[in-house]
């Protein structure tokens, strides 16, 4: 039981890097931010199921309110970055290297 | 007690610091304040001489002054019975040599700083002489570097005079690391380099005849030859004349460069178990005495010729404490301080009233202008020479007779021709001073020449006194010697196991006869005239070449060591080491590498989210696999 809830975690961990490095459109990589932050959760909870200690639960209240809130700013990002280019690709805005 | 003793040092400290930070302003009065410190501190020095006297010797602990764990190092002073005479010699002479400064210096646009460091110079020497321990020895021996180097080149726009400063200081250098190495020995055996923890435990620790004995002692020794002058470290000493004559007769005369007999005579307890050792400090004092003298057969500047004596009679010193009769070297060491100082002092009176002339070919009659100098000059001439019953008489029989009593025949041999030699160019250089004919004509009404006023006259009268009754403490009553009974309770004399014994008067006879002798040589060459000294010169032209130019000794350092030394510096250390392997290779390349590293990793900044995704991801593998099959392996 332990293995596969583990497998699924890194799962949803790996998918979720994976879309934040190849994706460009803005909002898809916010989604993979969110999966990779539940993936973290699922493997807290599991863990926290499997120790017997429920302080792993209680975390994942905490990141799962960091996790709105960093999508709240997220997509506030994004709307000022639509206002600004009328795009929401992420290789648009380079210019810090400029 | 505690407080006198330390109060000894720190007057002339305080004098230091008020002519040294307020000189601008204390000018007019340097001269009094520096005087007034020593007065103060030879008077307040007087005490724990007295209660030596009385046979308690003082010694006190200030505080820890460096303690490691296994060494610890206090600082703390001590007056016994070797180090009582030291500090009577080096305050009252200092003292006097205050007071005739006054005078002599008088109107030098550097008189505040002269005092300040004439002060300094004194503060150090009695930290050499009281300190308790060794690594205080060494704070005052480098302190009385630094005063020597300051004063030599005091009038330092003269270039000559900042370079002997600089020479003085180059080659003290050498002997230093001799006595750090010496120091470091002594740490290495005894864990302490304490007097009262070292010496009684010298014999248990290293044994009699050990090579550690003979290590330290030599090292030690090293560190004499440079301070005191002796042959080969020899070279600073007649170049140091370029400083004020005052200087020339507190420092390199009577007190600093007789340090170095102080530290033999006061680390006699290593010296005793070394037969090997006291063999090389005794055979290095003859042939300095020997080689010093000839050199001051040919000289013709008054300051030089008392240099080249100086040298050679601290070459009787270490005699003295090389044989291991430790009181005689101490004893001729006070006396010397007594005739030599006075020597300088009336050297300096002459140039003075000569307007800095110091050749002796100038001069002549000058007894008619300056009576009292002239007095004086040959009181201290008489008692260097060895006439009784002057001090120099006392101090030199007794240690050429410990010489042959103690089984140094050739030793005593070359230290009564020495004698000779003395007698005879001290008195080459009073006849053509102050006797005879004028030798250039009007020179003296010219130069306003007249005798040199009270303050610099009662002092020379003070030494002349001393130079006169000084060595009566050397005189046997009731079957012992005054000053040996008080020198041998810190300094015991080396135990020999053949002492040979010769009729005392013999010894006497032929000293005296060796002085007068030299006397009578110098008049009749230079006052009767039965043949002149330019023939001499030509009978032995090479030798006289040789001697005149002080057997090309500067030369040879100079072509042999120096110019090597300059050599290797210009072509080695500047032009490799420093500017290529420091400037182009550490430099340089420190910021070449930081330039190439930054044009790499310039490269990683894409301004694309995705690559700065994708790095931060290889990172957290990279750390975690790390963790995972390293950290946990």
């Amino acid at each position: 039981m332990l293995t596969e809830y583990l497998v699924v975690s890194a799962l949803l961990i790996a998918i979720g890097a994976t879309g934040v490095m190849i994706r460009r459109n803005f909002m898809i990589v916010l989604m993979s931010l969110e999966i990779m932050i539940n993936g973290a959760g699922l493997f807290l909870i599991t863990m926290s199921y499997y120790l017997g200690n429920v302080s792993g639960q209680v975390m994942f209240i905490f990141v799962a309110a960091v996790a709105a809130s960093e999508t709240a700013v997220g997509l506030a990002i994004a709307v000022m970055m639509y206002k600004r280019k009328k795009s929401v690709d992420v290789n648009d805005f380079s210019i810090l290297r400029k | 007690m505690k407080v006198i003793l330390l109060f000894v040092i720190l007057t002339p400290l305080i004098g230091f610091l008020i002519n040294g930070i307020f000189g601008r302003w204390t000018k007019p009065i340097a001269g009094v304040i520096a005087a007034t410190a020593l007065g103060i501190s030879f008077i307040l020095g007087l005490f724990p001489i007295f209660s030596v006297l009385h046979g308690h010797i003082v010694e006190y602990t200030y505080f820890t002054w460096m303690p490691f764990k296994e060494v610890v190092i206090p600082f703390g002073l001590r007056v016994d019975y070797v180090s009582a005479v030291m500090l009577f010699v080096v305050t009252f002479v200092s003292w006097m040599i205050h007071i005739y400064s006054n005078g002599y210096m008088a109107g030098d646009k550097g008189y505040a700083r002269y005092f300040a460091y004439l002060n300094m110079f004194v503060t150090a020497m009695l930290i050499l002489v009281l300190g308790n321990n060794y690594l205080l020895m060494f704070v005052g021996w480098e302190g009385v570097g630094l005063a020597s180097y300051l004063l030599i080149g005091f009038w330092y726009e003269k270039s000559t005079a900042s370079d002997a400063g600089e020479k003085a200081f180059v080659v003290n250098r050498i002997g230093d690391a001799g006595f750090i190495i010496g120091i470091l020995y002594l740490v290495y055996y005894f864990g302490s380099v304490t007097y009262s923890n070292v010496f009684p435990r010298a014999e248990h620790v290293l044994g009699y005849g050990s090579t550690a004995a003979t290590i330290i002692g030599i090292a030690l020794f090293v560190g004499a030859v440079g301070k005191s002058a002796q042959f080969p470290l020899y070279i600073w000493l007649t170049d140091a004349m370029e400083g004020p004559t005052p200087v020339s007769s507190l420092i390199h005369a009577a007190t600093m460069v007789t340090a170095g007999v102080y530290m033999v005579a006061r680390s006699n307890a290593i010296y005793s178990l070394s037969p090997i050792a006291q063999e090389i400090v005794a055979t290095i004092g003859a042939f300095t005495a020997f080689y010093a003298a000839t050199m001051a057969l040919t000289h013709k500047d008054i300051k030089r010729i008392l240099a080249y004596s100086t040298l050679s009679q601290l070459g009787y010193m270490f005699i003295g404490v090389g044989i291991g009769a430790y009181w005689t070297g101490l004893f001729h060491l006070m006396t010397h301080a007594f005739f030599k100082g006075l020597l300088f002092l009336a050297a300096g009176a002459v140039m003075h009233s000569m307007r800095g002339l110091l050749s002796i070919d100038l001069m002549g009659g000058l007894k008619k202008y300056m009576p009292q100098t002239a007095a004086v000059m040959v009181i201290a001439s008489l008692a260097i020479s060895g006439i009784p019953p002057f001090a120099g008489f006392f101090s030199k029989d007794a240690i050429l007779a410990s010489a042959l009593e103690m089984g140094h025949p050739i030793i005593w041999i070359v230290g009564e021709i020495t004698a000779f030699m003395t007698a005879f160019y001290m008195f080459r250089m009073v006849f053509n001073v102050f006797y005879g004919e004028e030798k250039v004509e009007g020179l003296y009404h010219d130069l306003h020449t007249h005798e040199a006023p009270a303050v610099m006259t009662i002092p020379m009268w003070v030494l002349a006194i001393l130079s006169i009754i000084g060595g009566w403490v050397g005189i046997k009553v009731g079957g012992h010697i005054p000053f040996e009974w008080f020198v041998i309770h810190s300094a015991p004399t080396t135990e020999v196991a053949h002492e040979a014994h010769y009729s005392e008067a013999l010894l006497m006879g032929i000293s005296v006869t060796m002085g007068v002798g030299g006397i009578l040589a110098a008049w009749l060459i230079y006052i009767k005239k039965i043949i002149t000294a330019e023939k001499i010169a030509n009978m032995f032209k090479p030798i006289y070449k040789l001697l005149a130019n002080t057997y090309y000794v500067d030369e040879f350092v100079y072509c042999c060591i120096v110019k090597p030394f300059w050599w290797v510096s210009t072509n080695f250390l500047w032009k490799f080491v420093d500017v290529v392997l420091i400037d182009k290779g550490m430099v340089d390349g420190a910021g070449w590498i930081a330039g190439r590293v930054g044009k790499g990793l310039r490269l990683l900044q894409t301004g694309f989210v995705n690559n700065y995704a994708y790095w931060i991801s290889l990172g957290i593998i990279l750390l975690s696999s790390w963790y995972l099959f390293v950290k946990i392996i």
